[in-house]
């Protein structure tokens, strides 16, 4: 590990320290907060229990299907609009805006409109996804190098084998990026639906034990999920770097 | 020492049809021009003549708008012919693929035997100096060492005719010298006849049997010089005083198409100053 | 030629998205989904109300107060870690982290600290801004080519007159951009802490129509919300875009 990530660890484990100690003695009411391993220990019975796993699957299966359905139909809708150049040229303010506007304002929107289910939920998480999904394919298919082509000709390939042997493995790592982003936003977006109305799930979970003044259960719930996130975030970034070492940055 | 003729361009002209409104270019010739089997041929001109047109024609790239080409006596008509082999001059190395991957992809996408593959290959590398490099991918190299891992790609196919457009022209000019004597080893092993695109005159003229000097656009030879090096050459020929002749030669025909190029009407650039 | 034909194409899109909201409610019924003409003549009503303007201004206060501290903060941290390198190495995977989680699990710690208040609301908000505008600040100092301090040296340049001729300059662009995206994500912060729990702003007011089946008055608000901040986004955008032309 390199000197940095060595203090990066001791910042990080001295204020989970403070933390502790700030708990332990009052200078935090325990009504406000819970000491860290309190919360630890709260999320490890809880976890072996059994108890959380409905929610967990609950939560995560519905940001799996948003993922899903964002990157399937947002690499086919950047392919698409990749290919017309007059609507992408019109879409272009669309894209350069999406990410500037409270799109999850309009979740009770599709609440009053699906009713309480999980279709609203799985729907924010595609409108928050799909589009940073459709910008990394554009982005992607604009830097395959043009001299590919004549490479594929040169080898006599077809359409098929040009697009899957040539020009998907180029645009890849964009495309990549796109997955990224779009796990995170969905992560992001699913989770914060719950919260707001949902019937259930892990931030409906958090937000019903903050009703019910239980802080234990609210604290180790919050620790669950903000360690998932940061394991999935983290495990994404390292990939994109790796991929991106690989690829290095290349004049085209 | 003139061969068979391998590969031919007969009143060749290409037009580019104008698109989008824009007037239509006529890049190149008409051509008429033999290459004679296994003998290296370098096209020399300023950039923009038309030299990557003449090379994209022969390889099937492009369709002639008027004349024919012909390679081995079959006329070129809309695809790249059996044993015809590009270097292109943009970097055209695969990123996803290491250097091996690279040189072996044409052998495997063709269904030829592993084994075989893999002694076609690992010969390629070591013959373009990238044997340590094998498990590198091509972010890791230098511009210099990706070219080459693109003609080792082109080599394993064993082509008959290489075609090679501006390979060097991002390098320095002492790299150049080098790789040159990569080239000509590697036109002398093979006996393949070898097309090089420059607009390095010296480099033109010292590996070269025949250059053929580009005018600007509409690319067409104004001339076609003779260098009579023996077959077993290297770059130290650009020592000898007939090195001197032939660069001095082809300059002597260019420069005036160089200032065309560069947008005057030929006169020397102190003329041109004062006319205006 | 080429704008104007542009801005038909978008026009056409913007037709084409109100047709099909037409149509959506057609499809669902106009008590799930009022469709785009009743919308409007709601809005010209509810939107003049003292009701509107009320919890509008409660917004945009909040919204004001935790921008002011998202950038004070921001700025302040992104400066600090731009031009220490090592501060900046150990910071910047933590901010990346922090950026990417789904902040909305930490808002009842900020209710448990500052119940029901505005200041949960703008430390919330504020919460959100900080991280892009500290971030993009960050890489703005580190991005300076060294040649630009070079040349303040060999031109003489006193610290401030290097500061304010050469670095600030060689920046704006980059901290504008991190100033836009906070602006963005603040106002998306305060926005979620209205609706989780609240006792005025636009957010309370949706979830409240929500609850009260007032659909119209929900897709008022959204609409509203939507145009300032694609509004407010292309004002900044624009200075962007010049500034950029310019560096
Ligand atoms: N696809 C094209 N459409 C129109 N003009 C082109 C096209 N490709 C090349 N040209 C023009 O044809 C001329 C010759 O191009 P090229 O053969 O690439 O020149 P060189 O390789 O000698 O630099 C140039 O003036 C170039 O602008
Ligand atoms: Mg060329």
């Amino acid at each position: 590990m390199t000197r940095a990530g060595w203090i990066r660890l001791l910042v990080i484990v001295a204020m989970i320290g403070a933390l502790e100690l700030a708990c332990r003695l009052n200078f935090i009411d325990h009504r406000v907060m819970i000491p860290p391993s309190q919360m630890a220990t709260a999320l490890i019975t809880m976890l072996a229990s059994g108890q959380l796993n409905d929610d967990i699957v609950r939560t995560l299966g519905v940001i799996a299907i948003a993922v899903a359905l964002s990157v399937v139909f947002g690499f086919a809708l950047g392919l698409i609009i990749h290919a017309l150049p007059r609507l992408r040229a019109a879409l272009d303010p669309f894209f350069a805006t999406y990410y500037a506007v409270p799109v999850f304002i309009f979740y009770p929107v599709m609440i009053a409109i699906f009713g309480l289910s999980l279709v609203p939920i799985v729907l924010m998480g595609v409108a928050t996804a799909i589009v940073a999904m459709i910008i990394a394919t554009l982005n992607g298919l604009d830097r395959i190098p043009r001299v590919l082509t004549k490479v594929a000709r040169v080898h006599r390939m077809g359409r098929l084998a040009t697009a899957l042997q040539l020009q998907l493995p180029a645009a890849a790592p964009y495309l990549f990026t796109g997955v990224k982003l779009s796990v995170s936003y969905a992560f992001i977006a699913v989770i914060a639906a719950e919260f707001i109305l949902a019937p259930a799930g892990l931030g409906r979970d958090i937000a019903n034990a903050y009703a019910d003044f239980n802080n234990r259960r609210m604290y180790a719930l919050m620790l669950l999920v903000l360690l998932i996130a940061t394991v999935v975030n983290a495990g994404l970034h390292a990939w994109d770097l790796r991929w991106a070492k690989r690829r290095g940055a290349r004049p085209s | 020492m003139h061969g068979d003729v391998h590969a031919q361009f007969a009143g060749v002209t290409r037009v580019y049809p104008g698109a989008g409104g824009h007037a239509p270019v006529h890049a190149l010739g008409p051509i008429n021009v033999d290459l004679h089997k296994g003998e290296f041929f370098a096209v020399v001109g300023p950039s923009g003549c038309g030299k990557s047109t003449f090379l994209e024609v022969l390889a099937g790239l492009q369709q002639p708008t008027v004349g024919t080409v012909t390679f081995e006596g079959r006329a070129v008509a809309g695809e790249v012919p059996d044993g015809v082999g590009v270097v292109f001059q943009e970097d055209a190395s695969f990123p996803w693929l290491t250097v091996w991957g690279n040189a072996a992809f044409g052998l495997q996408r063709q269904g030829t035997a592993p084994a075989e593959v893999r002694r076609r290959v690992d010969d390629a590398l070591a013959f373009m100096g990238l044997k340590d490099f094998a498990k590198a991918y091509p972010s890791q190299l230098s511009g210099g060492m990706r070219q080459r891992v693109c003609i080792a790609r082109t080599l394993v196919l064993q082509p008959r005719l290489i075609l090679l457009d501006e390979p060097f022209g991002a390098l320095d000019a002492q790299t150049r010298l080098l790789m040159g004597d990569e080239v000509l080893k590697l036109w002398r092993t093979t006996g393949a006849t070898v097309l090089l695109i420059t607009h390095a005159l010296d480099e033109a003229a010292m590996l070269a049997d025949r250059v053929g000097a580009m005018s600007a656009r509409p690319g067409r030879f104004i001339e076609i010089i003779e260098t009579h090096w023996p077959r077993d050459r290297d770059s130290t020929i650009v020592a000898e005083p007939t090195f001197g002749e032939i660069t001095g030669r082809l300059w002597e025909r260019l420069r005036g198409e160089s200032l065309k190029a560069l947008g005057h009407s030929g006169q020397p650039p102190a003329a041109a100053l004062a006319a205006e | 030629m080429t704008a104007m034909r542009r801005a038909i194409d978008t026009t056409i899109i913007v037709i084409a998205v109100v047709l099909i909201w037409q149509g959506l409610a057609r499809w669902v019924g106009d008590t799930a989904l009022p469709g785009p003409a009743p919308t409007f003549s709601y809005m010209t009503h509810f939107v003049p109300s003292a009701r509107f303007a009320e919890n509008a201004a409660a917004t945009a206060t909040a919204f004001a107060l935790a921008l002011l501290l998202a950038y004070g903060l921001g700025l302040a941290i992104g400066v600090w870690m731009g031009a220490q390198r090592l501060s900046g190495e150990v910071g910047e995977p933590i901010l990346i982290t922090l950026y990417s989680l789904p902040k909305i699990t930490l808002y009842p710690v900020i209710l448990l600290i500052f119940g029901l208040t505005l200041s949960g609301k703008v430390v919330f908000g504020a919460i959100h801004g900080i991280l892009p505008v500290a971030l993009l600040t960050m890489a703005a100092i580190r991005n300076i080519p060294l040649v630009y301090l070079k040349s303040a040296r060999t031109l003489r340049l006193s610290p401030w007159q290097a500061i304010w001729n050469v670095l600030l300059p060689a920046t704006i662009p980059e901290v504008l951009a991190g100033l836009r995206i906070g602006f963005t994500v603040t106002l998306l912060g305060v926005l979620l802490a209205e609706m989780f729990a609240s006792k005025d702003g636009l957010g309370f007011l949706i979830i409240n129509a929500m609850t009260l089946l007032q659909t119209k008055e929900m897709i008022t608000i959204a609409v509203v919300l939507f145009s300032f901040a694609a509004v407010a986004n292309a004002i900044l955008l624009w200075i962007e875009h010049r500034l950029h032309r310019r560096v």
